[in-house]
């Protein structure tokens, strides 16, 4: 039997839905800043990523409903599902905490997110192909704006150095995930659909431990993992999140909104 | 050499400042102008500023919970418009010469006041509703006018956010026909939010004329272009016809046609609960205050950090480029 | 160590499009030059005003005196020969 060139259709909606909820997830996090931003400039940079991030979500749940076996659509999978039927990094689900660790969340999730979407852009899979070809721009002004943030924080005071410092200490844990590829991303790899996790690995670890260097911070060393994300298996900051965005259309199912 | 052909008095600028409203010239930040005219307007203009950055509470409120997708990015960009609005007129009150810092400071510790109808809870979704199609439309009856405003940096920033803004009312207006056309239930929940904003937004335009202390030197300094009342009017023959479409009822029971004017009729509000609200005793000012005061204080690390490392770097710069 | 003052104020200008003068859009506040010109990028170019963005510190821009204006711009008034308006020329010539 030769390789098949042309993925089933449940692993394409299976990884279509796992970075449509990255991205929503993220978004979602990006929201509870409204109106609390540390300066009103910024509340208008976070919201304009959050919306970035809402578009992406919208087109990938998009095209995992048309994927579907039966008719649902990007309401029905953004506001329907339980918790252990998302699949998004645990990274994107921490919660908000100060700014330091939105920063450190934002920057370690945008310089894997970019590289991702650039190879996504070779996608064998013409629609995957396109929305990445339109993403990777926003993507690009993500990196240089948390960027931004992780250099300032990091080499401004003692205090914003500290906190940027625990920050990055305490998303370590969720960095190594991003890189594992599970079964999936080993048969979409295959047909060149999918993207080659490991290969990001490296390029992404020069990169952020030049960015910290230079933002005077240090690399957590010998941390543990923590993994799950993709096969359902998440911390209990999801639970909460899911609850507030779910909450209206869950009450009142089938309803035009 | 007389000494008046240096510095005239201050009737030649008067005279000059009163040519210029004339012939519908704008003033610029560093012409002459009287002190009341200058203190007016960043009065007014640090108000305005106030209430769009206020405003995006009770939506942001919302944000998380929109309840589609598509609902969730237009109230994203909803409520981001209101800062960058915000910020648009806090940039015209500086060519004035006021500071933002200090304008914020005010208004974190009460010394300056924001628009009254923010301080009314949103409880429900449809409360995103009524916002847009009946705050927003207020909004606009009272800016579109303002563009024509005698201070040019002002005039500027409404241009801007009148043509920014004219979406935020049609997509309040939107939700409101959904709801309208949806379920009992939900239509119910419009019904409800016309109930509780409508009042709120009569009293937007802010006291009857004959009980307003600051609209005849606004109107002679064409800062204002129609009194209060006049814009009331205007909105709730507008507004009217709107509830008409939506088939929701707008709980004035004095509110009738007349021929006669050509306008409607519309009952007195209840002037004693604006009075309360702008005294600070509505049901949201003191959290809406102290939300503001806290994402200001909690930025407090952020904006040090982010001025040492500017300092830390053009020093640097410096002494590279010696 | 805490700044009472925030940021510094930093004036914007945008080239709405290839071909076009950049123009003043207004200010804001920025702790630096990198920030200033995100700041701006999604302030003032939010519904694609832009393609290119000038920042310059409020504080740098020097600006003529308002009592200056009939020493400095009506001694132009009565240069009309500098318009073409001023010239007379035979109604024959066409394209001139």
């Amino acid at each position: 039997m030769s390789t098949p060139l042309a993925p089933t259709k449940n692993d394409l909606y299976a990884y279509t839905l796992r970075q449509a909820d990255n991205s929503m997830v993220l978004c979602q996090r990006l929201c509870q800043w409204a109106a609390r931003g540390p300066e009103l400039e910024e509340d208008i940079g976070l919201t304009n990523i959050g919306l970035d991030l809402i578009g992406q979500a919208r087109s990938l749940y998009q095209y995992s409903a048309s994927l579907f076996d039966r008719p649902v659509d990007e309401n029905d999978l953004a506001f329907l599902r339980d918790p252990h039927e998302w699949s998004n990094l645990l990274l994107v689900e921490q919660p908000n905490g100060d700014f330091a660790d939105t920063i450190a969340r934002q920057y370690c999730y945008d310089a894997w997110h970019l590289p991702f979407l650039e190879q996504l852009t070779a996608s064998n899979d013409t629609t995957l192909a396109a929305i990445a070809a339109k993403s990777v721009k926003e993507a690009r002004y993500h990196v240089r704006h948390s960027s931004m943030w992780v250099k300032r924080l990091g080499d401004g005071t003692e205090v914003s150095h500290r906190r940027m410092q625990d920050a990055i200490t305490a998303v370590w844990p969720f960095i190594a995930e991003m890189f594992i590829a599970d079964e999936l991303d080993q048969r979409m790899l295959e047909i060149d659909v999918g993207v080659d996790l490991r290969a990001l690995q490296s390029a992404w670890e020069s990169q952020v431990s030049a960015l910290l260097a230079n933002a005077t911070l240090s690399k957590p060393i010998d941390v543990k993992a923590i993994v799950g994300g993709r096969q359902g298996q998440h911390t209990e900051h999801l639970d909460d999140l899911l609850l507030e965005m779910q909450a209206l259309p869950r009450s009142m199912p089938n309803h035009q909104w | 050499m007389t000494v008046t052909e240096n510095s005239p008095t201050l009737s030649e600028n008067e005279v000059k400042f009163e040519e210029l409203l004339a012939m519908g010239a704008k003033i610029e930040p560093r012409d002459w102008m009287p002190d009341d005219y200058r203190k007016t307007l960043i009065r007014q203009i640090g108000q305005h500023a106030h209430s769009e950055i206020i405003g995006m509470q009770p939506e942001g409120n919302w944000i998380t919970r929109a309840p589609s997708l598509k609902r969730k990015a237009i109230l994203m960009s909803k409520v981001q418009d209101e800062a960058g609005h915000g910020l648009y007129l806090y940039s015209a009150a500086e060519t004035l010469g006021a500071d933002r810092t200090d304008m914020l400071e005010k208004l974190n510790n009460g010394k300056m006041k924001y628009s009254s109808i923010f301080n009314y809870p949103t409880p429900c979704w449809a409360d995103m509703g009524a916002i847009g199609w009946l705050v927003d439309g207020a909004a606009i009856c009272n800016q579109v006018p303002l563009c024509r405003t005698s201070y040019g940096p002002y005039a500027r920033a409404m241009v801007r956010i009148c043509k920014e803004e004219s979406f935020h009312q049609r997509q309040g207006y939107e939700i409101m026909l959904t709801l309208s056309n949806g379920s009992a239930k939900q239509k119910q929940m419009a019904q409800d939010a016309l109930n509780r904003w409508w009042w709120p937004a009569i009293m937007m335009f802010g006291p009857r004329d004959d009980q307003s202390p600051n609209s005849e030197l606004s109107l002679k300094w064409k800062i204002k272009l129609f009194s209060n009342d006049e814009l009331r009017q205007k909105f709730v023959d507008i507004a009217v016809p709107q509830a008409n479409i939506l088939g929701l009822t707008i709980p004035d029971k004095d509110l009738s046609w007349n021929e006669k004017t050509g306008h409607y009729t519309y009952g007195e509000p209840d002037w004693e609960e604006f009075f309360e609200v702008i005294r600070g005793n509505g049901p949201c000012n003191k959290e809406r205050v102290s939300n503001r005061r806290e994402a200001h204080e909690n930025g407090q690390w952020v904006r040090d950090a982010a001025i040492a490392y500017a300092k830390k770097h053009a020093e640097a710069a410096l002494s590279k480029a010696a | 160590m805490t700044h009472k003052k925030g940021y510094p104020l930093w004036e914007v200008f945008i080239r709405s499009n290839r071909g076009i003068d950049h123009k003043h859009a207004g200010s804001l506040r920025a702790a630096d030059a990198e920030m200033a010109l995100q700041n701006a990028r999604d302030l003032y170019t939010r519904r694609s005003e832009g393609v290119s963005i000038w920042v310059v510190p409020s504080n740098q821009i020097v600006a003529s005196d308002p009592d200056d204006k009939e020493t400095l711009f009506d001694p132009a008034e009565d240069k009309v020969y500098r318009h073409p308006t001023f010239y007379s020329l035979p109604d024959e010539l066409e394209h001139m």
